[in-house]
């Protein structure tokens, strides 16, 4: 059912405000609020998903050629699993937690109470369209909230189709989505939220927290940056290789947040893992990449034109030991890995997002830490190693929103771990248990009664007064006991 | 050339990169030397918040040394807990996998604190840095000058020099320091400042944490429950509005709502109560501190000003300019429309707001933007229940006041 406002041609400022007072409506009115209504809304996702897997995965191929394994695995049925867990999980999310009550207080009882927030924006990245608009929507509903999703427009086949499901299978009164670019963003942006969830770059992070600023609406800004991978000698290089491909080219031909950006190794090594790559290259996609239906593409020419600036740039092209190929009118770029690519150049500066793979190396394995921390903090970092002191070392030293040891990628998927940035690579974490507290306010509540009310409290002030407080906040019952005796010093 | 401001914060930085501030045990000997700040400086304190505020040591004792005091102690005990790593479970499919979640300090830590509890805004967010392994620059509010200059030179002394410092200064100093990258800033102010803070920390991705205020209401439905419970009312609501700071605290009580027709036996009782509390009138004013200083008192003194809201006083309402002091006002059903109503009092005026019956309280405060802190006194549990489910605000307190604060774990 269209709505007033997508009668309307332009979705301007005016039409953002009718949202939200139309949402705010619903949310004053505890539509949101209900627990059976955010278990039909989790139901009517899963429906939604069982239902139209073909027309997504088309949408999916039709954005980003995106295969069709890529968007049953890392789209829908990672979406659908985060949808059975919050309906299986959601009534312990639910209740209220017990928080303990001092000797000063009592007797007092105390919880913590979860509340939504109200409504909500979530605004989603295109190289995992469905995924990043409605994993964090799920956690939203669980949550209570009523909410307003903004798919990008760099993939406009999956923000048109998810306009149409959500209108058609969820409740158009609670949660809407608005199409479109820059404008409609930005008159999304002048409004006030009660939280907003950005997955994008740090440009337009920037952006978004000053916007929040004005109306001091909480975010959470999922970021990027360059997610490193350290791989030690002594290890099963066939496994590590594969590992790493299928994060890298395997995980929409590495434009994904969390895909290996680049890898640090030791000069003694570099040739048996570039070789081990190749080997491993050859075997997934055949002696003819640019023709494998198992790779993405390029999103479009802008990120193709990105990208082979990146890897033309004249201290960089001689540096490439496989790969290369690039073919301009399906816009895809051969999976290509580079040796000793020099620090100060464009590849090694900022994220590639896209299937280039530089090593460089460095004498001892410990000196990657000092470097990986010289700059800003990933939002992952990977190492493979066996050596048990260096996992230690590793995990102690390096700071970066998550680290995977022997692996890579996987821990988006493990629910029990918070997925998210710090510093340059975000604020705020979701997934699991994670996503409902995101979208929640977690309300003090402390219970009190009228028996045992202190005259210590109230004035007059006295000198036994203070040393009587003293004693309590001091919080032993012998302290308490001697003040009461008189016994101790002011 | 680089000033001494930056110089120092490159230092801080410095000594975070080296780790520094990394080891338990680092952490554990700055909080007990900032105990023995405390525990040896206690006079010097009370002297301070007596210059600045016109705190009496129950009132400081209460509201800002114990406070700390009971802080540093948890954190000592809790630190070998809150620092370890959190197992988290790992499903079958990953098998066999091991995952944990682990605590790492953010870095350099910017803390702005507040001039109304000057020593418990400033050292009890930088106890929660510390423990989290971090190095701070501290930036007390200059409105509380005795205060920030006593821990510009006293801080030194105890703690570590290349990883906490303390900057004194006014709004210009803020607005440097905000042009900096921080790896966290945490700001208790006013939600006007908040914003600018906000905004600032957007340039750099900087996470922040905003403690602001708004107008925290009291619900009154125990008066006609036994005479005692009303008379403890009474004493929470006042000790909960001019015990801290004489009204000017985030959690004070802003205003109350109460039944028309209990609203005569709740003046009486709050009458009763100050007077006893704080003295008979302005002159013999005691035991309670006074306006911070001459554009906060200029500022109450012009909520008064409007004829409508200076009509609706029935208790107090004399002013000593030269004392900075306004004594215990209470105001029964000024405009809903003044700005005594629409704005955070932040001062020793109550309104009372009668309705007809109890239950619009909840959509009286919804009315308006969530407050800090609801406290309702009732002994309804549906109403309590209603309360919980159909308000929402930073935290509710069933029967009592300002406690949650005191003596939150």
């Amino acid at each position: 059912m269209a709505s007033e406002v997508e009668k309307k041609a332009v979705f301007d400022i005016d039409s953002a405000k009718e949202v939200v007072q139309e949402l705010r409506a619903s949310f004053v009115a505890g539509k949101t609020k209900d627990y059976e209504w955010r278990r039909t809304q989790l139901k009517a996702m899963l429906k939604m998903m069982d239902e139209n897997e073909p027309q997504i995965v088309a949408a999916l191929r039709d954005d980003l050629s995106k295969p069709e394994l890529e968007s049953s695995i890392y789209e829908i049925a990672m979406l659908k699993n985060s949808c059975k867990l919050a309906l299986k999980k959601m009534k312990h999310w639910v209740m209220p937690e017990k928080a303990k009550t001092s000797l000063a207080t009592f007797p007092s009882s105390a919880e913590i109470v979860s509340e939504p927030l109200g409504v909500v924006l979530v605004i989603s990245a295109w190289n995992y369209p469905l995924l990043l608009s409605l994993d964090p929507v799920i956690g939203a509903i669980a949550a209570g909230n009523a909410i307003v999703l903004k798919p990008s427009e760099i993939s406009p086949a999956t923000a048109s189709l998810l306009a149409k499901l959500v209108a058609n299978y969820m409740d158009s009164s609670c949660i809407k989505v608005v199409e479109g670019a820059v404008p409609e963003t930005t008159a999304l942006l002048e409004q006030k939220w009660d939280k907003i969830m950005y997955t994008g770059n740090g440009r337009i992070g920037r952006i978004v927290m000053a916007a929040a600023a004005k109306h001091l609406t909480p975010v959470v800004l999922e970021l990027g940056g360059k997610c490193p991978v350290i791989v030690d000698s002594g290890i099963n290089l066939q496994v590590a290789t594969r590992r790493i491909i299928a994060g890298k080219w395997g995980c929409n031909n590495g434009q994904a947040c969390i895909s290996p950006d680049y890898i640090i190794t030791t000069k003694d090594y570099a040739v048996e893992l570039v070789d081990s790559f190749k080997c491993e290259l050859e075997r997934f996609y055949g002696k003819n990449p640019l023709e494998s239906k198992d790779l993405s593409r390029v999103v479009n020419s802008n990120h193709f034109a990105r990208l082979l600036k990146l890897l033309d740039e004249d201290k960089v092209s001689s540096k490439i030991v496989y790969g290369g190929e690039r073919d301009k009118s399906n816009l895809k770029i051969a999976p290509t890995i580079l040796l000793d690519v020099p620090q100060d150049s464009l590849i090694m500066n900022e994220e590639i997002f896209g299937p280039l793979l530089p090593i460089i190396t460095i004498d001892k394995v410990e000196d990657s830490f000092d470097l990986i921390n010289s700059g800003t903090k990933p939002l992952a970092v990977y190492m493979f190693t066996n050596n048990k002191k260096l996992k230690e070392k590793f995990v102690e030293k390096v700071s970066a929103g998550g680290l995977v040891i022997n692996d890579t990628t996987v821990h988006l998927a493990e629910p029990t771990l918070p997925f998210g940035g710090v510093g340059d690579s975000g604020m705020g974490a979701y997934h699991g248990k994670f996503s409902f507290d995101t979208f929640s306010h977690k309300k003090a509540v402390l219970y009190r009664s009228f028996a045992g009310d202190a005259p210590l409290r109230y004035p007059p002030y006295t000198n036994g007064k203070l040393r009587l407080l003293k004693a309590l906040l001091g919080g032993s019952i012998l302290g308490i006991i001697r003040a009461l005796m008189g016994w101790s010093k002011a | 050339m680089l000033s001494s401001m930056e110089k120092s914060i490159a230092e801080l930085r410095e000594t975070f990169k080296n780790g520094g501030t990394k080891s338990i045990s680092w952490r554990k000997s700055q909080l007990k030397a900032l105990l023995q700040l405390i525990n040896q400086n206690e006079d010097s304190i009370f002297k301070a918040l007596d210059q600045d505020l016109g705190k009496s040591p129950v009132e400081s004792y209460r509201d800002e040394v114990g406070v700390l005091k009971k802080s540093v102690t948890y954190t000592l005990s809790c630190l070998e807990k809150w620092v370890a790593p959190k197992k988290a479970e790992v499903p079958l499919l990953f098998f066999p996998a091991k995952a944990e979640v682990m605590p790492q300090p953010l870095g350099v830590v910017l803390i702005f604190s507040s001039w109304n509890f000057p020593f418990t805004l400033a050292l009890d967010p930088l106890i929660g840095a510390i423990s989290a392994g971090n190095t701070v620059l501290l930036k007390p509010s200059d409105l509380a000058p005795a205060c920030m200059s006593f821990l510009v030179e006293t801080i030194p002394k105890y703690l570590d020099n290349k990883a906490v410092k303390v900057l004194a200064g006014g709004a210009d100093i803020g607005e440097r320091l905000l042009q900096l990258k921080w790896d966290k800033i945490f700001f208790t102010g006013s939600p006007r400042v908040g914003r600018l803070v906000m905004a600032a920390a957007a340039k750099h991705l900087t996470p922040v944490t905003l403690e602001l205020g708004g107008k925290s209401p009291a619900i009154v439905d125990t008066l006609s429950t036994t005479p005692s419970k009303a008379k403890v009312t009474a004493k929470r609501i006042v000790g909960g509005k001019w015990g801290p700071c004489t009204g000017q605290a985030c959690i004070a009580i802003d205003y109350v709502l109460v039944e028309e027709k209990l609203a005569s036996t709740l003046i009486e009782l709050l009458k009763k109560t100050i007077k006893r509390f704080y003295g008979e009138n302005i002159k013999s004013l005691k035991n309670i501190s006074r306006i911070v200083n001459k554009h906060q008192f200029q500022r109450l003194v012009n909520l008064l000003k409007d004829p409508n809201v200076a009509d609706s006083i029935v208790y107090g309402g004399s002013v000593d300019e030269e004392k900075l002091v306004i004594e215990p006002t209470i105001l029964l059903d000024p405009p809903l429309d003044s700005e005594i109503m629409s704005e955070e009092i932040f001062g020793p005026l109550l309104p009372i707001i009668t309705l007809k019956n109890i239950e619009e309280s909840i959509d009286f405060i919804n009315s308006k933007s969530n407050p800090l802190v609801i406290y309702a006194f009732t002994e309804d549990d549906t109403f309590k229940k209603r309360i919980l489910s159909e308000t929402s605000s930073g935290t509710v307190t069933f029967n009592d006041s300002m406690v949650q604060y005191r003596y939150s774990i």
